[in-house]
């Protein structure tokens, strides 16, 4: 008992459980174009950002993937108001520009009927909907940390991500340094030599601070290598590369569902299994260690399965209940118990989750 | 033990030896500190114990080093990184990862050590370097000492044998320095590690080293007792030079052992330093006067009368976001005087210069240069009301040789680089010159627009002795030619030298402000090493030979 107390006290969940629990998500309004079922699981994953988040840079990003996924919705609206030709109640009776001959089977404008804004409307809520259940992984989940969680096959990626992610400010700060200095000096005012004057200090400094980052990072043990020889690391690298294509063959034929069954079964299990064998042989040879790593407890694996669970109801709906999923233009979309059941199990999170460790540290007193 | 032996390095495209036949031995738990005149080849020397040069650096290296009798000179640094650590110049640009706690821990990840050992040395090094109250915060947002200091542990959790220190006080405020010292010191005394640490700043290192080795600039290393090579070195912090004017033998090294010495022997000479009331008070000073320092009083005095205030703001307020970076400031540059800014890293001094210059907006307050605010003007007019030289000089260069670079700056440019430091070679390249050189380039492409006011941040940062008394030298040619200056500074030898006035800021607001020698008789912190032995009122050794000449 005291064990399952402790697993929820305050610290930062498994980046990875949140992922999963994300793409779960994501997976059911990739199942789905009904409005109400993507309406309500954007509700759900706001309930859960909000419960859940910290306060960290990136616990802020979440409003930006809502104004994307916003965006996205009205970009699609705009183009079936563009290129209409969806028969059906007629809203707007727009004139239609005449095209040449040749670009067949495209229309512009012409009158704007219901059914194509809401086509426009449901295509793109599903979209949306998967963005803003990547935001949500992203605000709830350190990127940081969800890289230092990666095989050690990928740490050479992780770190480099890791470093790009920290020279882009730097970078910015540079280039705000060199044209306040460039003020400070008369010089040549042409177009080209303006920029000449502007880019050579700060590539120069880009270079020396890269030089000096690669000379940290080395004198500090990176890279050792500890003796592997070159076939192994060559193995690793097809194996890696073949399980990286078979899952995403994989995941697109079962996503994509005209695709036969047999095939995405193969591929997923040609692609795990690669991915284990790269996974083991890379492990055998890794000498480094991982500081604090984060623990995977129960809390971990009821966010993670409450994911799965949705992904799972959505695939159900889309195959038993095809007009709930599937709700044509025409009629009022309907819903029932089970699809909102599956959508509502992913706000186990909100009471499985632990508190993040930052918001209890501004609470406590100093 | 690390061994060099005959150690030669020669850079690319070139055909002298930075290092020659460079014999030298680093015994376990000893501090050796090496110094030498800029690009007399300290950072090389350095680069080669950790595996960088030529590695990173390019050139051709012959030569052996020895670890315990085996050569390690192909080992690359990754491989060293167990045994010797190493702190590069600039802490920032080698952080690798974005808190403090994990960059202590990425060395020993990249060793693989088990996450037991991990996190108990991680906590040990927290302590032994007082972070422990920062172990969550980001990287970015340390002030420079703690990063210096960040940067240290990180190096010192693998446990290394020998840790490698490039100048790592030298962008440091006096305090963060002390502090940084301290640590280096209780390295070598608690834990027996071997510590080389390159400096320019001698005054603050010596007292602490076990031996010094010095390169001269034709690539041989004197080693030996630092007593011993300070006698005949050509860089010598103001303690040593003052005891090689008076004769004392063998040379003071710390304040304290100067202080002894002055008791002793100079006491007849300075009557005055102990009566204070005969001579009449210094300004606002504690300690005595003498004949020789009134008169030195009132030259400055004659100065001061033929002042006007060329630039004057008033209540300066600038904020960053929300927080406050300079709260109700109000300065006045008087021409023909140099005023020196100092204060702790992050207390706002960057801040206030391009407030003056206009660059940085402000939320409230004036400033006035000859009836005009240099903030209403467009970047060509603020040139000629005030110059500005940004810490990172390099940021204004952008051209391949110098005499482009002199073209492209105005006409004048030429001349006053060659009245600021004579013989620079037309078809260099900026970034070959020496640190003193750029900055000397750096400074006349914006004296070529003739300002009155010329602010300087942190010019010193890297200079020797030599090139801190050229640019003195070239701040009272300015002065004397009416321009008002204001240097930003760390350094408080150079404010002794240089400047007539100090401000000190501390978080953003102005909290002393004077004659340099009230200011520096007030606060410890920033006094310099002869105020230190022979009492406030006193900046430096010349004042002191007059002194005891005339006595």
């Amino acid at each position: 008992m005291s064990a399952l107390l402790v697993a929820r006290l305050p610290r930062d969940l498994h980046p990875v459980a949140w992922w999963v629990w994300a793409i779960g998500l994501a997976a059911y309004a990739s199942f789905t174009t009904n409005p109400l079922l993507l309406l309500l699981l954007v509700g759900v994953v706001s309930v859960v950002v909000a419960a859940r988040r910290g306060d960290q840079p990136w616990a802020r990003s979440f409003r930006l993937y809502v104004g994307l996924a916003l965006f996205i919705v009205a970009t699609r609206v705009l183009f079936r108001v563009l290129l209409g030709a969806v028969p059906g109640h007629v809203l707007i009776d727009l004139p239609e520009i005449p095209l040449p001959d040749w670009v067949l089977g495209i229309r512009l404008l012409g009158p704007l009927t219901r059914e194509a804004l809401l086509a426009g409307l449901y295509d793109g809520m599903r979209l949306g909907a998967i963005v803003i259940c990547v935001g949500a992984a992203n605000a709830l989940a350190n990127p940081k940390r969800l890289l230092r969680s990666l095989p050690p096959a990928l740490y050479e990626v992780g770190t480099a991500v890791v470093v790009a992610v920290t020279v882009l400010p730097q970078l910015a700060e540079s280039v705000q340094r060199v044209r306040a200095a460039q003020r400070l000096r008369s010089g040549a005012t042409g177009k080209v030599r303006r920029l000449r004057r502007f880019l050579v200090p700060v590539l120069e400094d880009a270079l020396e601070r890269s030089m000096a980052l690669a000379a940290g990072m080395d004198t500090r043990g990176y890279g050792r290598t500890a003796g592997i020889p070159v076939v192994t690391r060559r193995i690793t690298s097809t194996l890696m590369l073949v399980s990286l294509v078979g899952l995403c063959v994989g995941v697109y034929a079962v996503l994509d569902g005209t695709t036969p069954g047999w095939l995405a079964a193969t591929m997923l299990v040609l692609g795990a299994g690669a991915a284990a064998g790269g996974l083991r042989l890379a492990g055998r040879r890794v000498t480094r260690t991982v500081y604090r790593p984060d623990r995977w407890r129960w809390p971990e694996v009821v966010v993670a399965l409450s994911g799965v669970a949705v992904g799972a109801a959505g695939w159900w709906i889309a195959r038993d209940q095809v007009p709930i999923a599937y709700p044509g233009v025409s009629t009022v979309p309907g819903v029932t118990l089970t699809a909102l059941a599956g959508v509502l199990i992913g706000l186990v999170p909100v009471v499985a989750a632990p508190v993040p460790a930052s918001i209890v540290q501004e609470e406590a007193p100093a | 033990m690390i061994e060099l032996r005959r150690v030669t390095f020669t850079p690319p495209d070139s055909s002298e030896h930075v290092l020659k036949d460079v014999d030298l031995t680093i015994e376990e738990g000893e501090l050796l500190l090496v110094s030498g005149p800029t690009g007399s080849g300290k950072s090389t020397l350095l680069g080669v114990l950790a595996g960088l040069v030529p590695r990173f650096s390019g050139g051709a290296l012959e030569g052996d080093l020895l670890l315990d009798g085996t050569s390690i000179i192909r080992t690359p640094p990754r491989e060293r990184a167990g045994i010797i650590g190493y702190v590069g110049q600039d802490p920032v640009a080698g952080f690798v990862t974005d808190t403090v706690e994990e960059e202590l821990a990425y060395g020993m990840e990249q060793l693989g050590l088990a996450p037991a050992t991990m996190r108990r040395r991680v906590e040990e090094t927290l302590d032994l370097l007082g972070i422990a109250d920062l172990r969550q915060r980001s990287l970015r947002t340390l002030s420079g000492g703690q990063q210096q200091r960040v940067a240290i542990g990180s190096v010192l959790t693998t446990h290394p044998r020998f840790v490698v220190l490039d100048e790592p006080t030298s962008a440091l405020d006096p305090t963060a320095a002390e502090d940084v010292l301290a640590t280096i010191t209780r390295l070598v005394h608690d834990l027996g590690t071997s510590v080389v640490v390159a400096e320019h700043r001698l005054e603050r290192v010596v007292p602490f080293a076990d031996r010094i080795a010095l390169l001269v600039g034709d690539g041989s290393v004197a080693v030996g007792d630092p007593a011993d090579i300070l006698e005949t070195s050509p860089i010598v912090p103001p303690l040593v030079e003052l005891g090689r004017e008076l004769g004392w033998s063998p040379l003071p090294l710390t304040v304290r052992d100067a202080r002894r010495r002055a008791r002793g022997v100079a006491l007849a000479d300075r009557v005055g330093l102990t009566e204070p009331d005969q001579a009449g008070p210094p300004p606002s000073s504690s300690g005595g006067s003498t004949s020789a320092f009134v008169g030195r009083a009132a030259s400055a005095s004659e100065r001061v009368e033929t002042n006007t205030v060329t630039l004057s703001a008033r209540s300066l307020t600038v904020t960053r976001g929300r927080t406050p970076i300079l709260h109700d400031v109000s300065i006045e540059l008087p021409a023909g005087r140099v005023t020196a800014l100092m204060g702790r890293n992050g207390s706002g001094k960057s801040t206030l210069l391009w407030t003056l210059q206009g660059t940085q907006k402000r939320l409230a307050g004036s400033v006035d240069v000859a009836g005009k605010d240099p903030a209403t003007l467009d970047p060509d007019t603020r040139r000629t009301l005030v110059g500005l030289l940004p810490q990172t000089a390099a940021d204004l260069l952008y051209l391949e040789t110098v005499a482009e670079e002199c073209d492209a700056g105005g006409p004048r440019t030429r001349e006053i680089l060659d009245s600021l430091v004579p013989g620079i070679p037309d078809d260099q390249h900026p970034r070959d010159l020496s640190e003193g050189q750029r900055l000397a380039l750096a400074l006349s492409l914006i004296l070529s627009a003739d300002p009155p006011v010329v602010l300087l941040d942190e010019p010193t940062r890297g200079l020797d002795y030599a090139a801190k008394h050229a640019l003195a030298e070239i701040l009272r040619e300015l002065t004397a030619a009416g321009k008002a200056v204001l240097v930003a500074t760390h350094d408080v030898e150079f404010v002794a030298e240089a400047a007539d006035d100090v401000v000190v800021l501390a978080d953003g607001e102005v909290v002393s402000a004077g004659d340099v020698r009230s200011v520096t008789a007030e606060s410890p912190a920033f006094a310099p090493q002869v105020s230190k032995v022979f009492g406030p009122g006193w900046l430096h050794v010349r004042e002191i030979v007059e002194a005891v000449g005339e006595g």
